[in-house]
């Protein structure tokens, strides 16, 4: 190869991998672009305060109302009962991976439990609304066929794994020192993981935490399948709720006229979803950042 | 005491041994990580109120030995332990004997200092908060005060007591690593290579310290630095290849050892 073709090679593969980088960063802005442009022609019509603070979201009826707090607690219900079983068994499947489990075991959960990761929402859905949602009518009759509890509990297994991996690296990266120092003065082994250990990757563990709340906000396939589709403010887990996500695929996938108040509302529901993960990741980003540097 | 133990092994023979009572004395202890032998046949007596300095050259096994001495090599996986080693005349390695119990007895610095990601009056209280050795507010605060103390760090760090103990120098957070294994009274203090990461005038004050604990405990340093030994130690070991080539007083072993490999050792011609 001639020295001019040769440079004439390395200037097209480095334009062609500066394409690539662009065009990623060229969608994102304009997939927010889009976002912000629509929100912003929704608050033309809609008072930002109704939206905000209203309690009737019901954009499709005659006397049309853009409350979106039903949305917002239905969301933040199902994902605390997500959060509620994927905290306390992923921490704790996590403090024993790192602490107790020996090397041969780990070798074998660890994987397994991020299969859990790999199963696709949809299966975790239908699993919810005919399997989990019909178990739990025989403990609570009161159950409706679509309620929040079910749901909640389901994602709550899908986003254990998360948990338990993502605070098994932090627990695992607290130095062998620490553990030694603790054994050094008598502690045993519960008191080295929980007094000692723990606490010493606790930006690591919450921002797993945060994380898993994050991906329980802006999870869809579950909640749209076995949660119902009433936007009601409630905080009752048995009864129908509609999240977020669960209205935007709702709407999405009927015949609402493209342009009309109706299809707004789905890009301002998603600008509020968006502001909510985005914070959410942006913390756990910085929590992470902070635990690395405290051993580096 | 028991009788049954040997007296001091040393081919040193002519010189009189220390004049306290023996305190750990191990007979035919091997170690193994995995299928690698680390320590072979090593029978030592270890007096009370004493420093101990095991010296050699890096890789002779004498952190390993040290570390089989409160059993932390347990938290190991697959390592082995052959031999006997008696604290007061009581097995450590039997089947009776609580490991939790033991390290609470024999406390342990490390090389690298290792302050828990806590406050300076935390990183203190946490061992007396684990034993349960302070029954109230008053007491823990009177010997976290006293370890302080002991560990010659307390006029440095008394008006910071809350602040992280990661705002500690170097020097300073090892004291207080001192002060945390002293706080829990040990009767015999480790100390893997206290001071091989501190500047001359924090290993000074280290090696002042010592000098002041052997009072109250009974002291094991490995070193890799002679002088070290020289300096703070009143009996010295000196390993090779996972063995004891020869122990006896500190002043015997480095002017007058009886091994041509000792001599050829701290007169550095190896090492």
């Amino acid at each position: 190869m001639t020295r001019t073709s040769r440079r004439w090679t390395e200037w097209t593969i480095e334009r062609a991998l500066q394409a690539c980088a662009a065009g990623s960063v060229l969608i994102t802005v304009g997939i927010i672009g889009v976002l912000v442009f629509e929100t912003v022609a929704f608050f033309r019509e809609v008072p930002i305060t109704d939206f905000l603070f209203g309690t009737v979201w019901t954009p499709q009826f005659s006397d049309a109302q853009f409350g979106v707090l039903p949305l917002v607690t239905g969301t933040l219900l199902v994902s605390a009962i997500a959060m509620a079983v994927a905290l306390p068994a992923g921490l704790l499947s996590a403090i024993y991976l790192s602490e107790y489990a020996p090397a041969r075991v780990r070798r074998v959960v660890k994987p397994v439990l991020e299969v859990l990761a790999g199963v696709p929402t949809v299966v975790y859905g239908y699993f919810a609304l005919l399997f989990v949602t019909p178990l739990l009518q025989t403990v609570f009759p009161t159950l409706s066929s679509f309620n929040a509890l079910s749901p909640g509990l389901v994602m709550g297994i899908m986003i254990l794994p998360l948990v338990s991996s993502l605070s098994e690296d932090a627990l695992h990266a607290v130095p062998t020192g620490l553990r030694e120092g603790a054994y050094a003065l008598g502690s045993t082994r519960m008191q080295t993981a929980l007094r000692v250990v723990v606490p010493a990757a606790f930006s690591g563990i919450s921002a797993s935490f945060i994380l898993a709340m994050s991906r329980a906000i802006g999870e869809t396939m579950i909640v749209a399948i076995a949660a119902g589709q009433q936007p009601r403010l409630t905080g009752n887990p048995m009864s129908p709720v509609e999240t977020m996500t669960a209205y935007i695929v709702q709407i999405s996938m009927g015949d609402t006229p493209t342009g009309s108040i109706g299809y707004r509302t789905i890009f301002a529901v998603g600008m509020l979803l968006f502001v909510m993960t985005f914070t959410l990741n942006l913390a756990s980003d910085w929590l992470r950042r902070r635990f690395r540097e405290e051993y580096a | 005491m028991t009788t049954s133990l040997r007296p001091l092994v040393t081919r040193t023979s002519d010189s009189p041994g220390p004049t306290t009572p023996v305190k750990i004395g191990v007979t035919g202890l091997n170690f193994f990580y995995g299928q690698k032998q680390a320590l072979t046949d090593l029978t030592i007596n270890l007096h009370a109120n004493i420093v101990t300095a095991f010296i050699g050259p890096s890789g002779c096994g004498k952190s390993t030995f040290l570390r089989t001495l409160n059993r932390m090599n347990d938290i190991i996986p697959s390592t082995r332990v052959e031999g006997r080693v008696l604290i007061d005349g009581e097995d450590i390695y039997s089947s009776s004997t609580d490991v939790v119990d033991l390290r609470r007895r024999v406390g342990m610095v490390f090389q690298k200092s290792n302050p828990f990601p806590k406050s300076i009056f935390e990183n203190v209280a946490y061992g007396l908060r684990i034993n349960g050795l302070a029954r109230n507010r008053g007491e823990m605060e009177g010997r976290i005060e006293n370890s302080l103390k002991a560990a010659a760090i307390w006029d440095e760090v008394k008006d910071r007591l809350t602040e992280s103990a990661q705002t500690l120098s170097g020097g300073q957070q090892q004291r207080l690593c001192i002060a945390r294994a002293l706080a829990i009274q040990p009767e015999i203090l480790l100390m893997d290579e206290p001071a091989s990461a501190l500047d001359p005038i924090a290993t000074q004050r280290i090696e002042e310290l010592i000098y002041q604990l052997k009072v109250d405990y009974t002291i094991v340093i490995v070193t890799h630095n002679m002088q070290q030994a020289a300096r703070v130690s009143d009996q010295t070991a000196f390993f090779w290849l996972g063995q004891l080539v020869e122990s006896g007083p500190t002043e015997k072993l480095f002017t007058n050892p009886a091994e041509k490999l000792t001599e050829d050792y701290v007169t550095g011609r190896f090492g």
